[in-house]
């Protein structure tokens, strides 16, 4: 059987592996994206859309500012792809709140945001912690059970799914060949190159890019690298569309620019089931209300769950095999926050064939207890 | 845009649409009210402001949304009128401020 | 008896959702065997949509509704004394399988509550299958299903110019039914294709549809009716005011479409049921054994809801399912239970009768399932056929990658009338089957539910934590 040959293969094509794919192609490679069925977990259908900076990087500073890189450039992001697909996606960077139920939630993030601001070079994360009355002057409409908030000037927010549908556009107008139903099976590394056996014929790349989420742990080791990813549900609600009345999105409630409000916030150790379940569901509920009593009689037209591709410490996983120097392996559950550093920033290194020692600290290495012993 | 069949014996609701007094029979959905007085066009669209009345009159399509009694994005086909209401047209999305 | 005021019960032997023929004619059987029954009905009065409106129809002459409705009291009459526990107004929102036990989720006036049972048995009926024609959302257009309900409940007929269209036997009983009742109607405007019914000629002769068939065809003598009809179409700028169609064009103040009816399955698929293609029905439909049994064990689907089948096949398998759900539950043996199946399955064969031809009959044409251009696909969120079309060629295999990029069936009516459709689209433009292409993923609220009633529902520290982690 014939090979089709591409100077790089994605493997996966949410969030991560479409933004790469993306910038690879703006600069002038030969890509395909191989993507799985309609059926699969896909992190990228769940996430929450915000383009968020306020909490990345506690213990490991150089997220922290690998965050703020991609948050900086988000708009350029935003009006490259809009050139190329015609689609807005609505990003906007209006500032954001964390919003703290108790004294002692609102003390221990206080004390996490000066310990990470002091980790960071000067002016990295301008930040302001809040008590109600101050809440109250940005979001008028919250509860009185908010004890107060860290607001960050950098958080922002996009209509993420129509972010996605725009990259896949993109993909299409730069010429990638975006390949359903062909799930890898195999990776055969062979002469400088990769064999990819996928469901839908081999693929003959010079380089390839793992963007598979869950699925980089199976694919990882065939090219000698260790993806220890695990999945971690979290379970949105969604309401009716409603005139404006948030303009600033907060970490676990944000209206979007369709006007429903997105309401989240769980983390949980479930397994491959993205299943929605009621005792959950409704601890969210409460939890909004406590935040927005004024949501307390606004439709929630539905309800979904996701798998986010958590690694053992939150933060992504970057590395290049050394035994097969064109593998490349990509992984975050912040697809939508780091996709201008995917698109614009790390292309350009998988283009060139190397990554950045600014990039060595988010290697898997890092999981490796024995060599740190 | 509907009419009673003489069959109708029921005793006489009378509530309002839009500020219009309408009279409807005990029993009547909402919808069904609207429809016996002639409206058809209940809601405008949140998406792309477009004229929308009741289709599937089961509560599948929630196409017949109403404010009913202040109360926005009512399926007017699924409550039933009762004295001194007040229906009004869905305009676009709802507001909570 | 009328429906049970108050809360829901906390805990019950089987939840019944749908007090339409099925779900009656279940709790009939589960009564009268001891097991405790909760039967719940979104709407006000008992019947589902077949019998809509039965116990207090404004229309007591029987000849306009017709014999076969009327039969619907006598079962209502049965399951008032069957002692089953009964609550209208009361929408089933979540199942939540658990093994042994199902938390079953329903709003009643505003108010949200979960209840226990130990077995479920979805009983939701049928909808209207899409019928996306160019402007087909204007107002002064709605199905004949529609208008059958405003017929049964409030007596109500359309004004002015009325045209039909479509296939199906209910748009024939519709039009049968307002002859009756003195409606006057400009053209019933039919778009099945042709003749494909001869090979299930014979069982259709041997069942009761025949007989209906033929009474049926003389009472629409005089109405204009015109057939093989293609380019359907609805006029108007801001509400209905033409139809037109190739070779026609008619002024109309109503138009009123109907091309057969498929099951509501959203509450079964939230549960997690697993669903097959019927190729006869062309519908989805749940996948069940023949006790009515799904994927998700404890949980038994009968009537429409499980695959289009009419008021009486679905009483007997309303019953077939409520036997199983007795001797599950302790309290039937075996032997009874394979006695009475025996009976009911005669009953159920008899009810079947005739219905391939019927489904084969009243096929509904190609184009009217799966539009084109500026066509409304989704009707919530305002997607039309061609941005569809624009989704496929993108890559988009299936109906959850074109959900996530098009938004076609977010919306309140979760892909009730654009599911069917989107999942034919992409069938007919990549040349596969809809059994491989699928159907929309759904989850629990199937109905829209306030946050204040999903926050009153009960939670655990548990699923505290995972939401707000220390």
């Amino acid at each position: 059987m014939e090979a089709a040959t591409y100077d790089v293969a994605v493997i996966g094509g949410g969030l991560v592996g479409a933004a790469t794919a993306w910038g690879l192609a703006r600069l002038g490679q030969r890509v395909a994206v191989l993507d799985e069925g309609d059926d699969t977990f896909r992190a990228s259908r769940g996430n929450f859309a915000l383009v968020w900076v306020q909490s990345k990087g506690f213990g490991l500073p150089a997220y922290a500012q690998l965050t703020r890189q991609s948050s900086d450039r988000w708009s350029e992001l935003a009006a490259l792809l809009r050139e190329d697909s015609g689609v807005d996606v609505a990003f906007s960077r209006p500032g954001g709140f964390t919003l703290c139920l108790s004294e002692a939630q609102l003390t221990a993030r206080a004390e996490a945001m000066k310990r990470l601001h002091n980790s960071l070079p000067p002016q990295a994360l301008p930040y302001e912690i809040l008590d109600h009355a101050g809440t109250a002057k940005l979001l008028p409409q919250i509860g009185p059970e908010v004890v107060g908030s860290v607001f960050c000037p950098l958080d922002g927010h996009v209509n993420s799914l129509r972010f996605l549908s725009a990259l896949h556009t993109g993909l299409k107008v730069r010429g990638v060949h975006y390949r359903p139903g062909s799930a890898v099976s195999r990776i055969e590394p062979k002469g400088g190159r990769f064999l990819l056996y996928t469901a839908s014929g081999i693929v003959d790349a010079g380089k390839i890019v793992l963007a598979a989420g869950l699925g980089n742990a199976k694919l990882a080791p065939m090219v000698g690298i260790n993806a220890p990813v695990r999945p971690q549900r979290g379970q949105i609600l969604v309401t009716e569309r409603l005139a404006p009345f948030l303009k600033h999105p907060v970490v676990n409630l944000r209206q979007t620019d369709e006007g429903g409000v997105m309401i989240s916030g769980s983390q949980e150790e479930a397994g491959l089931d993205d299943a929605t379940t009621l005792p959950v569901i409704s601890a969210i509920a409460q939890r909004a209300m406590r935040m927005f009593p004024l949501l307390r009689d606004v439709n929630i037209v539905r309800a979904w769950s996701a798998l986010r591709v958590m690694s053992p410490d939150g933060f992504p996983i970057y590395q290049q095999s050394i035994r097969h120097p064109g593998a490349f392996l990509l992984t975050c559950h912040s697809g939508v926050t780091l996709a201008a550093a995917h698109a614009l920033v790390l292309a350009g290194h998988i283009a060139a064939g190397k990554l950045p020692d600014e990039l060595l600290p988010f290697t898997a290495d890092r999981f490796d207890v024995s060599q740190a012993a | 845009m509907f009419r009673r069949l003489p069959d109708d014996q029921r005793a006489i609701v009378r509530l309002s649409f839009d500020g219009r007094a309408i009279e409807a029979r005990e029993g009547d959905s909402v919808a069904a009210a609207l429809l016996a007085n002639g409206i058809v066009q209940f809601r405008t669209t949140p998406a792309g402001n477009n004229p929308r009345g009741p289709f599937c009159l089961m509560g599948t399509c929630f196409d017949c949304l109403v404010n009913i009694d202040g109360a926005a994005n009512r399926q007017a086909c699924m409550i039933p009128v009762s004295a001194g209401m007040a229906v009004q047209t869905q305009h676009g999305k709802k507001s909570i401020t | 008896m009328s429906a049970l005021p108050g809360l829901i019960p906390g805990v019950v032997d089987v939840a019944i959702v749908g007090a339409g023929p099925a779900g009656m004619a279940a709790a009939i059987v589960l009564a009268r065997v001891g097991v405790t029954v909760a039967v719940f009905d979104e709407g006000p009065t008992l019947g589902g949509q077949i019998y809509r409106g039965i116990a207090a129809t404004p229309l007591k002459r029987d000849t306009v509704l017709g014999k076969d409705y009327w039969r619907g009291s006598k079962q209502l009459e049965e399951f008032q004394a069957s002692g089953a526990g009964y609550f209208n107004r009361s929408n089933v929102w979540a199942i939540q399988s658990g093994g042994e036990d199902h938390a079953v989720a329903a709003s009643r006036d505003g108010q949200a509550q979960a209840l226990t049972a130990r077995r479920v048995l979805i009983a939701t009926g049928a909808m209207e299958r899409p019928f996306p024609i160019p402007g087909w959302t204007l107002p002064g257009v709605l199905g004949a299903g529609a208008a059958q309900i405003a017929l049964k409940t409030s007596a109500l007929v359309p004004e002015g110019k009325i045209a039909l269209a479509g296939t199906g036997p209910l748009l024939y009983l519709l039009a049968s039914q307002y002859i009756s009742a003195g409606v006057a109607i400009e053209v019933l405007l039919d778009t099945s294709t042709g003749w494909r019914g001869l090979t299930a000629l014979p069982g259709f002769l041997l069942s009761p549809y025949a007989r209906k068939g033929v009474a049926l065809r003389s009472s629409l003598r005089g109405l204009r009716i015109e057939r093989g009809v293609t380019g359907l179409r609805a006029l108007g700028d801001g509400r209905l005011k033409r139809v037109a169609w190739h070779g026609g064009e008619l002024a109309v103040d109503c138009l009123l479409l109907h091309q057969g009816v498929a099951p509501n399955l959203n509450l079964a698929r939230a549960t997690g049921c697993a669903l097959d293609w019927d190729e006869e029905r062309l519908a989805f439909a749940p996948r069940s054994n023949r006790w009515g049994e799904t994927s998700v064990p404890g949980i038994f689907v009968a009537g429409d809801g499980a695959g289009i089948v009419g008021a009486e096949a679905s009483v007997a398998q309303g019953r077939v399912a409520a036997l199983q759900l007795a001797v599950q539950l302790g309290a039937m043996k075996d032997s009874v239970r394979d006695a009475a199946a025996m009976m009911v399955r005669r009953q159920l064969r008899k009810a079947l009768r005739g219905r391939r031809f019927l489904d084969r009959y009243f096929r509904p044409a190609d184009e009217c399932l799966v539009p084109s251009g500026d066509t409304i696909v989704c009707r919530c969120e305002e997607v039309t056929a061609g941005q569809v079309e624009d989704a496929i060629a993108q890559g988009a295999i299936g109906p959850n990658q074109t959900k996530a990029y098009l938004r076609c069936g977010m919306g309140p009516c979760q892909g009730r009338y654009c599911g069917l459709t989107v999942s034919a689209m992409i069938a007919a433009a990549t040349g596969r089957s809809p059994q491989q292409v699928g159907y929309f993923r759904l989850r629990s609220p199937v109905k829209p539910v306030t946050l204040g009633e999903l926050a009153s529902m009960p939670s655990n520290d548990a699923a505290r934590r995972v939401v707000e982690p220390a």
